[in-house]
């Protein structure tokens, strides 16, 4: 995508919060951070799902572990963002390392099944984690705190930061889809066998990059749960994966900016057709609010359709590589 | 240094009921091309599979330079020196020719675990991946996607990127697979050409291009070798004329 379309969105973006205030709806910036760190999710799912295809359907096991990592941490009385966080990444990491080791000796729809089958497994466990609210869920009493002067209770300051990790985690993407390991595992995505038979282990580099998403996802998670100020199994289950994976299909399957479409292309969706009632619409259909699932439905069978690129891929003029 | 550079003991695959590999003991020797003929079936590229390593036997040895490579993964094989081609063409459609090669290059020149630097900016990778187009015959056609090349181009990437791997033996399973005429006496001139530093195992039903090539003949019948000798050997073996060669050396 050109490099001045990427530029203005992002000044949009660095002005979006200031312009909201200004015109006293603040409402907004809090929706938007939420947009942000699902895109970061849906970017991180991208990283397997697109560069590397491999089909996770469990990619909300590492964000929900990473939104529980740090509320336990916050609610232990350790609400250090530069603590809680990274440690978010290490666990869901080393979870994401765990049940790749063993998902990624399968292929195809046994792949899709077995890392469906260990996440369900995840939100299971964590229903039945007593101490920390079952499936009444954690509120948390504060968000983390990050020093420098910066108050996350403010949901500017928090926007800000959110859109900061955004940036540097697509920055990161960027490179390493380019680097030596992006190409290889963009061509065991290709043909896996004859990577084999040109010297790739290629079990090591596909488990380095589930693993890498699953960090990512982690972080994504621990936003989540400072964002929401709570947390519960719910954003473990097995229905979050699939928005995730939809998400990535809207925005663009390996495309750099297919997560961020899709997450923000997805939820304003939802969030136009549940809550800004559209008079022309009601007019012809009144009860068109209970069935907006319905509209999401039919614009991934468009994309998928007529795009399969997604979204991302109708601006790029390079197309997939 | 003469001596076998590949040596199979008593191999043995079966497939269920079915025996594709059934006690089957070979030797390729170091600067030697080494044809593997018999019909359809016979279990050739069952072999190549074993040998190769993505296939592991029921029982059996295989060693390299010496070593028991029988139970190593078909990466280290690879970086040990052991390289196969395919059958059927198998190779990064999406990618360039020089992006494909490139690739084979970059599995041998440290790791690639680099997460920041554009590969595409390692010209070392680029410029010996270049002389190996070249090599093939696909230096006017570097920079092509690997996808749109002709058949016969796509057969030569094939073998290129083995090649690419800096193998000590080559497996080569049918190079000349679905090629004219002329394609095929550039595919042995390149062979010919390697014959120097590479030493081949070359499974082909093209018989003009084994007696023009090989060294020696193994024949492979229902799993088992039947036969192994000299060309003119081969040609005049009653049991190989029974079961497999009879009209195609009439001819």
């Amino acid at each position: 995508m050109n490099r001045a379309l990427v530029f203005g969105v992002l000044v949009l973006a660095v002005a979006f919060p200031l312009a909201m205030r200004s015109l006293d709806q603040v409402y907004y910036v809090t929706m938007a951070s939420r947009f942000l760190i699902y895109a970061l999710a849906a970017t991180s799912l991208n990283l397997v799902l697109g560069y590397g295809g491999m089909i996770s359907f469990g990619h909300a096991a590492f964000v929900g572990a990473g939104a529980y990592t740090a509320s336990v941490m916050i609610v232990e009385g350790l609400p250090s963002a530069w603590l809680a966080w990274p440690l978010a990444m290490a666990v869901s990491g080393l979870l994401a390392l765990a049940i790749g080791a063993i998902s990624l000796r399968t292929r195809g729809v046994y792949f899709i099944m077995i890392t469906l089958a260990f996440a369900q497994m995840i939100y299971y466990l964590t229903i039945s984690m007593k101490a920390y609210g079952g499936d009444e869920g954690l509120t948390l009493t504060q968000r983390a705190t990050v020093g420098f002067g910066l108050d996350l209770k403010d949901d500017i300051t928090f926007y800000y930061v959110v859109l900061a990790i955004l940036v540097a985690a697509v920055y990161l993407i960027s490179r390493l889809v380019d680097a030596r390991f992006g190409r290889v595992i963009q061509a065991i995505r290709e043909n896996e066998t004859r990577m084999e038979a040109i010297g790739y282990p290629a079990f090591r580099y596909k488990l380095a990059a589930f693993a890498l998403a699953g960090a990512l996802g982690g972080l994504a998670g621990a936003l989540l749960a400072n964002q929401n100020s709570y947390v519960n199994p719910g954003i473990l289950h097995w229905t979050e994966s699939g928005k995730l994976m939809i998400m990535v299909i809207l925005g663009g399957v390996g495309q750099l900016y297919g997560g961020i479409i899709g997450a923000i292309g997805l939820l304003g969706l939802e969030e136009l057709l549940a809550n800004h009632k559209i008079g022309w619409l009601a007019a012809i259909y009144p009860n068109y609010q209970q069935h907006s699932l319905l509209a999401v439905g039919l614009a991934l069978l468009a994309v998928v359709l007529y795009a399969p690129q997604g979204i991302a891929g109708l601006f790029s003029r390079r197309g997939r590589k | 240094m003469t001596g076998p550079l590949l040596e199979i003991e008593g191999l043995q695959k079966h497939f269920g009921g079915v025996v594709a590999t059934d006690q089957v003991s070979l030797g390729v020797m170091r600067g030697e091309i080494h044809a593997l003929i018999g019909p359809n079936g016979a279990g050739k590229t069952t072999l190549i599979a074993q040998i190769s390593g993505s296939l592991a036997p029921d029982a059996g040895r295989i060693l390299f330079g010496g070593a028991d490579i029988t139970r190593q993964p078909q990466h280290t094989r690879v970086a040990g020196g052991l390289a196969r081609s395919y059958q059927i063409t198998s190779i990064f459609k999406r990618f360039s020719v020089t992006q494909n090669l490139a690739l084979a290059v970059q599995a041998r020149s440290g790791t690639s675990f680099r997460f920041w630097q554009p590969v595409a900016r390692e010209t070392a990778l680029e410029d010996e991946a270049r002389a190996i187009a070249a090599q093939v015959g696909l230096g006017e056609r570097v920079d092509a996607i690997a996808g749109s090349l002709a058949h016969a181009e796509q057969r030569s990437l094939e073998v290129g990127l083995a090649l690419a791997t800096n193998p000590k033996l080559l497996l080569l399973d049918e190079p000349m697979a679905g090629m004219g005429p002329d394609e095929s006496q550039r595919m042995i001139g390149l062979i010919q050409a390697l014959r120097e530093k590479v030493s081949v195992l070359l499974v082909e039903h093209d018989m003009d291009a084994v007696f023009r090539l090989a060294d020696r003949i193994s024949v492979l019948v229902n799993g088992a070798i039947i036969a192994t000798g000299t060309p003119d050997e081969i040609r005049v073996n009653p049991e190989v004329k029974r079961a497999y060669l009879g009209d195609e050396v009439s001819a």
